[in-house]
């Protein structure tokens, strides 16, 4: 049986029977990554020597007989704007290429307590803004299934390298959409979690009231047991909500019965690609077949998000990003006339193009005399869109949707149209000005062979009837 | 937004622009803004901002001492340092 390919849940099993070890396992990804990612293009890093080096402590912990965590020995690939000690750090920035920080962030001591091979850093856009990781500072990653188009952002790296079978699972960050849409265009599993379910802690900060950590795999599965590792109260990120975590896997195969599913007609509006429409209503068919009901309900402010988001998000961005100086860690220009002038020059060389954007915009909204007309009123705003779905989640269990209004574009299609690519959240970020979750699962492929994702969005703190609704889904499908 | 208003802001934002990022974010920001004038549409004078997305109370931890950052890994990535401080160009010049 080859390694590549098979589910989490097969490789722990053929780790756990001895049919495989660790090292082999490992060994088996990174020739995948040797041979793949040349063109995928979806790891900064990988150490080769590192990574085998981390399977041999897991075998020989193995071979002792001591108990090993969750993961026991598969390979995660972390999205590189969450800190590892003593390693690289660069959230695909000039401004932070030399960062190496001096913790580590509470989901790597996660995945490090949990056996987990840390098999390498994947390509983000920079700071996590963007919707095609073509905004990273050092390469552009490609579509595994086909390379002229983009992998989806900004966890795209992840997605991609999920996608291109060079790692079981990763990690990726979600703020408007960013686990969700590159692993529907990965043909991948991608959850954000709700806001609070798993430690903000080393993860570096874009916009703190959406940022969410969240795994990406081959299947749900594969994505419950990686949440499970990584979700749960941490007192180092004061939002982290102190909630009982289920075990995500146990419950995973037993369907929903009486689950109700809503649809908005906000989300088939205009904009919505035929392809990507059909299929998610093929799911939904799929779902009635399996005893589920589909029922129609209203997000009557779904409209506003992308605006609201867009001001949001780059207000919280200006003030986080603040704190790139020049002075305390990261890039410092060469030359400069004074003080002022040196924070200026140096952000002004170590940022790239789609974060001077959200800078300035955040700026903008929050300087004297606009923080009302823009900041106040997004805030506002972002109440209605959450009351929508408190209405919508009192009559129905789960809301499908697609994930975005097409399948993947190509490179360089949207790169000089800030506004285009933005709205290529329009059906994901909702989730985060709400604070739910949502998951993406493979739904479909269209006509021209990319893969294209169906949306699940449950109540907060759901993630286990989310996971549910969305393995039936994989099952039904089969 | 006129190109007065995006040089105002990129000074307070500390972010040198060069002339063509000037001339394209004046634009693009331009765009940006007047599609984000869609949310005047809503009536929102009795709706409370939300800034939060799980608005739970504060979270409150013993004042106890704990370790930090040791120096050395405090300076560890800084530009410049001597070892001891961060340092930075002089802020107060003559004249």
């Amino acid at each position: 049986m080859s390694i590549v390919g098979s589910t989490t849940e097969e490789l722990l099993g053929q780790l756990a029977s001895g049919d495989v070890s660790c090292v082999e396992l490992t060994s088996a990804y990174l020739d995948q990554i040797a041979a793949r990612d040349p063109e995928v293009q979806a790891f900064l890093r990988y150490d080769r020597d590192d990574a085998l080096q981390q399977a041999e402590q897991i075998d020989a912990k193995r071979k002792r007989g001591e108990q090993l965590g969750q993961l026991a020995g598969l390979p995660v690939a972390v999205k590189d704007n969450m800190c590892t000690k003593g390693q690289p750090t660069t959230c695909a920035s000039r401004m932070l290429e030399n960062f190496v920080p001096p913790y580590d962030a509470h989901v790597v001591t996660r995945l490090k307590e949990a056996d987990a091979v840390l098999i390498g850093r994947t390509n983000l856009d920079e700071f996590a803004m963007g919707s095609s990781t073509e905004n990273s500072a050092f390469q552009v990653t490609r579509n595994p299934h086909n390379a002229e188009f983009a992998p989806g952002g900004s966890s795209g790296g992840s997605a991609a390298a999920v996608g291109g079978g060079m790692t079981p699972l990763a990690l990726g960050s979600d703020t408007g959409g960013s686990i969700r849409q590159p692993a529907s265009f990965c043909g991948v599993v991608g959850m954000k979690p709700t806001y609070g379910r798993v430690s903000r802690y080393g993860l570096v900060a874009f916009a703190s009231s959406l940022d969410q950590i969240g795994p990406l795999a081959g299947d749900v599965t594969g994505a419950a047991r990686l949440l499970k590792v990584i979700a749960g109260h941490d007192a180092r990120d004061s939002t982290c909500v102190d909630l009982p975590v289920p075990e995500y896997t146990q419950s995973l195969n037993e369907p929903l019965s009486g689950l109700t599913i809503g649809i908005a007609a906000e989300h088939f509006a205009s904009g919505l690609d035929a392809e990507v429409e059909s299929i998610v209503r093929r799911a939904l068919d799929i779902y009635t077949s399996l005893g589920a009901t589909v029922k129609e309900i209203s997000l009557p402010h779904s409209r506003y998000a992308v605006a609201t988001y867009y001001v949001v998000a780059p207000c919280e961005a200006s003030s986080n990003l603040a704190r790139y100086d020049g002075v305390h860690y990261g890039f410092r220009a060469e030359t400069f006339e004074n003080m002022i002038d040196m924070y200026a020059t140096t952000r002004g060389e170590g940022f790239g193009d789609e974060v001077k954007r959200r800078i300035m915009v955040g700026t903008y909204a929050l300087s004297a005399g606009y923080y009302d007309a823009y900041y106040l009123k997004a805030l506002k705003v972002r109440r209605l869109i959450r009351e929508d779905f408190d209405r919508a989640f009192a009559d129905v269990d789960v809301i499908a949707s697609p994930v975005s209004p097409t399948p993947a574009f190509k490179i360089g299609a949207l790169v000089d149209d800030p506004l285009a690519m933005y709205l290529q959240d329009l059906y994901t970020l909702s989730a985060n000005l709400a604070g739910i979750p949502g998951i993406s699962v493979p739904a479909g492929t269209s006509s021209g062979g990319l893969p294209i994702g169906l949306q699940l969005l449950a109540p907060a703190f759901e993630e286990e009837r989310l996971l549910r609704a969305a393995r039936m889904f994989e099952k039904g499908g089969e | 937004m006129d190109r007065q208003q995006v040089e105002k802001t990129a000074l307070l934002a500390r972010l040198k622009l060069s002339e063509s990022e000037v001339v394209k974010f004046t634009e693009q920001l331009t765009g940006l803004l007047d599609y984000v004038a869609i949310l005047n549409e809503i009536d929102t004078d009795d709706v409370e901002p939300m800034a939060h997305a799980v608005e739970v109370s504060n979270v409150l931890r013993d004042d106890e001492p704990a370790s930090s950052l040791a120096r050395d890994d405090a300076l560890s990535n800084a530009p410049k340092s001597d070892g001891v401080y961060f340092l930075v160009p002089p802020i107060l010049t003559e004249g």
